[in-house]
């Protein structure tokens, strides 16, 4: 009976992947796979690549979408020191309040502040898009199947519009999209942005960065959650080890018995 | 053992006013257990301990919590963010639910493969199947609280199953709500049900073991143990035993933990509850899956909601549904074929229940349900008027059909 | 003797399991504590800044600085002079003026009284100021003279001058 054992777990790893499987299934456009720096169990975010999205995100999405759960001082994930966000945040100008009169105010940003968002509300937000709502992105890519590669995919995946297919006016024609039929014009195009780095901003270089840069919006714990987990499981595959031993030779009297 | 029962007058000045030690030494120590359990005798400790780690990881996550509509989804977030090993202790939880459930199914197919459930461990089982409902409507309420998209919709979807009893539904699921739709009432209610409900859960666990150790762990060969010959003390045997199938599962869990944190959860969760928008496609978790599909598969509401709920509640009768006298499927050559074909039924239904309501998918469902119910209905009353069970051996310690090896071993030290 | 040696073999083994398990459940653990230390967003509002501009000489504010009151009072030459010469001798917590203050005409203090935690009075106009014209604790009465250092009562230290600096003649930030 334990021969079957490892057949057994198998079955059920096997049994789950299964189930997961045919979830995935149920989303059914495939996204062509991109190289991340952060996917496999070693990945960690292209910090330089992330910084160019933020610039990214800043020059050309920030316009429209807004990242409401992260603040400035999280950016020092991607490497900026605490001197650096200080300016940056600064530069960014905060609705504060109510002041001693009551009355709201306007000060520069403090890296504590959370990003400013481009719309007072929902409403406003859509009212200003011709009905769409242009979705936060501070988790866009764990809320979305395969997020990172359906960013790139979608970024890229502006066309022109078959003759036989009908573009409502403020529509935009997507491979990528869910309907083929997205509110959001083309968002990147070459040197839409001048990389402070130098780094030449074709439309690919950019969608790359950019999305670079929410995946670690989304996940910003991922390189401290991977280091760490290498640091457990090894530890746990070792203690598996002893265990494994110790009982052999407790029970060794036993087994010689039977 | 006994040296240890113990020179030292503190424990035993306490122990004789308070027998604590002495029920521990007996119930942990030498509490005799069958020789022959296999590593499917793990997952009854391992569910115990995966039960303990989703106490502890609920407690300290409640600290952070904030149960209330507009907070909720940004609190969570701000346990992924900012809090301290705030991630760390989410993905503990979150996956914890999913591993909770795969280590007791894989227990309660035990049960059913090596007839857990069959006379004196009637309550037992049924104590075992109390606490399966009760995890299902603690894990359905904490998937609701991080008011995501698939939270709110999975609440909406499943209160209102409730609106199919005749009369009173509507009302049932008004109070279920506290309001007309799911909104914040619920979330408070989920909230503190899902606090208190896991300590209902210790509460029928501790009986669960009170009622185990009346007459011991089954095994695999299904007969009672005999006599000392038959039996081990737990410890250290099964002790070492449980610490080393710990030690592997805790392994895995934590690959899921570490590298995989999403795998078993949705994406749409990650999106923020919206009452005016339902998810394109929208899915229990993966555990619920094979009920969902029960549920799909009846053309009726109110007939879906009942045979959905009847899935769990026949469970509750299976020790009188299952008349053979013979516990293990070792020596029930039919039992054991159709309890495979049980297993892949509930696969199947697994699978049906991720899949749209439509097509192949449908009859399917309809079959696979028709083949649940008939399988305990039907079937286990009926077997052991045609099985031919296979010969029981005389004791655990010596079975009568044992391996060829056993007895070439026998035969080699007889000549010597 | 060869049999011993196995014994002894097996129970380092056993041992070392146990220990290995001991320290897995351990370092489990400090996640469950540290989640109780400040978060990361609680850290990032430790320090606050405060225009000292509209006020005027002889008035006081509160201002709000990790979840206390910070009491800062622009203090009158009277009071500068009754708080520099005061001799150290009479001090239960013997300190100088100077070395509690950046700008001698601001004393910045932490408003909670080094008793029990309770927040004195002296900060508006009405309020009792104690018998050393400073601050006055309505717990357990201590009172507290210019320089908020404790004079009478229970109160075993001065109150707490936090940490703060001076931006520019008139910003300063505390934390």
């Amino acid at each position: 009976m334990y021969k079957n054992l490892t057949f057994k777990i198998y079955f059920f790893i096997i049994f789950l992947c299964f189930y997961k499987t045919s979830l995935a299934a149920s989303t059914n456009i495939e996204y062509p796979s991109q190289d991340w720096s952060f996917s496999g169990i070693f990945g960690t975010f292209d910090k330089a690549s992330a910084q160019r999205g933020f610039q990214v995100y800043r020059e050309v999405c920030s316009g429209c979408h807004g990242m409401r759960l992260l603040s400035y001082r999280h950016l020092s994930g991607l490497g900026y020191n605490n001197e650096e966000l200080k300016a940056l945040s600064a530069q960014f100008e905060i609705t504060d309040g109510p002041n001693d009169n009551g009355e709201p105010f306007v000060r520069p940003g403090r890296p504590s502040d959370t990003f400013v968002s481009p719309y007072p509300n929902e409403q406003a937000a859509r009212a200003a898009n011709g009905g769409a709502y242009p979705p936060d992105l501070s988790l866009i890519v764990k809320a979305r199947a395969d997020g990172a590669n359906y960013l790139h995919a979608l970024l890229s995946g502006y066309k022109d519009a078959p003759k036989d297919f009908n573009v409502p006016e403020g529509m935009y024609y997507n491979t990528y999209y869910p309907g083929k039929l997205i509110g959001m014009p083309q968002p990147i195009y070459e040197d839409g942005v001048e990389y402070a780095d130098g780094t030449k901003a074709t439309e690919l270089q950019m969608s790359k960065d950019v999305t670079t840069f929410l995946a670690w919006a989304s996940e910003p714990e991922m390189e401290n959650r991977k280091r760490l987990g290498v640091t457990v499981i090894s530890f746990l595959i070792v203690f598996s080890i002893l265990a494994y031993f110790s009982m052999k030779q407790i029970w060794a009297p036993i087994k010689k018995k039977v | 053992m006994s040296k240890n029962k113990s020179k030292n007058s503190v424990v035993e000045w306490i122990d004789y006013r308070l027998p604590i030690f002495t029920f521990l030494n007996h119930e942990l120590n030498e509490y005799p257990t069958p020789k022959n359990l296999n590593y499917f005798w793990n997952f009854g400790s391992l569910a115990g301990i995966t039960l303990v780690v989703m106490i502890i990881t609920g407690i300290v996550l409640s600290m952070n919590y904030t149960a209330h509509v507009d907070y909720a989804f940004d609190s969570v977030e701000r346990i992924m963010r900012d809090v301290n090993h705030g991630w760390l202790l989410r993905y503990i939880h979150m996956n914890g639910a999913s591993f909770f459930f795969i280590v007791v199914y894989i227990h309660i197919f035990r049960g059913l493969y090596y007839g857990s459930y069959k006379a004196p461990r009637e309550i037992l089982w049924i104590l075992g199947v109390l606490i399966l409902l009760l995890m299902m409507a603690t894990a359905f309420m904490g998937y609701v609280l991080p008011w995501g998209q698939m939270s709110f919709w999975g609440a909406t979807v499943i209160t209102n199953l409730f609106s199919a009893v005749p009369l009173v539904g509507e009302s049932i699921v008004t109070w279920l709500w506290g309001g007309f739709s799911v909104d914040n009432p619920t979330l408070n209610r989920f909230f503190s049900l899902h606090y208190l409900l896991p300590f209902l859960i210790v509460g029928l666990v501790i009986l669960h073991l009170v009622a185990l150790h009346r007459f011991g762990s089954n095994n695999p060969i299904g007969i009672d143990a005999k006599g000392k010959q038959d039996t081990i003390p737990f410890h250290p045997y099964y002790t070492i035993k449980d610490l080393f199938g710990l030690s592997v599962f805790a392994t895995i869990f934590a690959a899921a933990v570490f590298f995989f944190p999403n795998f078993m959860g949705h994406p749409d969760n990650y999106i923020p509850a919206n009452a005016m928008q339902t998810p394109a496609h929208i899915v229990p978790e993966w555990y619920f899956l094979p009920f969902y599909a029960i549920l799909r598969a009846i053309p009726d509401k109110l007939g879906g909601v009942l045979f959905m709920f009847g899935a769990i509640a026949v469970l509750f009768i299976l020790p009188w549904l299952d008349k053979s006298p013979i516990r293990s499927s070792q020596f029930r050559p039919i039992y054991k074929l159709f309890f495979w074909i049980l297993v892949f039924d509930c696969i199947l239904l697994g699978y049906l229940g991720a899949k749209p309501a439509e097509g192949i998918y449908v009859l399917l469902s309809r079959v696979a349900t028709g083949y649940y119910f008939f399988h305990f209905i039907i079937l286990l009353p009926l077997l052991p008027n045609i099985e031919k069970t296979r010969p029981l051996p005389i004791s655990i310690s010596k079975p009568i059909l044992s391996s060829s090896s056993f007895s070439t071993a026998a035969a080699v030290r007889e000549k010597k | 003797m060869a049999k011993k040696e196995n014994n002894n073999r097996r129970d380092f083994l056993v041992i070392s399991t146990y220990a290995f398990g001991a320290v897995g459940a351990g370092s489990f653990v400090w996640p469950l504590i540290d989640q109780m230390n400040p978060a990361a967003d609680t850290l990032a509002l430790a320090s606050t800044e405060v225009d000292l501009e509209p006020l005027e000489e002889g008035q006081a504010i509160t201002v709000k600085w990790r979840g206390k009151p910070v009491f800062i009072r622009h203090r009158t030459k009277e009071e500068i002079m009754s708080a520099k010469k005061e001799n150290l001798d009479n001090l239960k917590d013997p300190q100088k003026d100077e070395d509690r203050v950046l700008n001698e005409k601001y004393i910045v203090l932490v408003g909670v009284c080094t008793h029990l935690g309770c927040v004195p009075l002296g900060q508006k106009t009405g309020d009792v100021k104690g018998e050393y014209g400073g601050w006055f604790c309505p717990c357990h009465g201590s009172h507290y003279d210019h320089s908020g250092r404790i004079r009478k009562g229970p109160a075993p230290v001065n109150l707490e001058v936090p940490n703060y600096k001076f931006l520019s003649d008139k910003l300063i930030r505390i934390g």
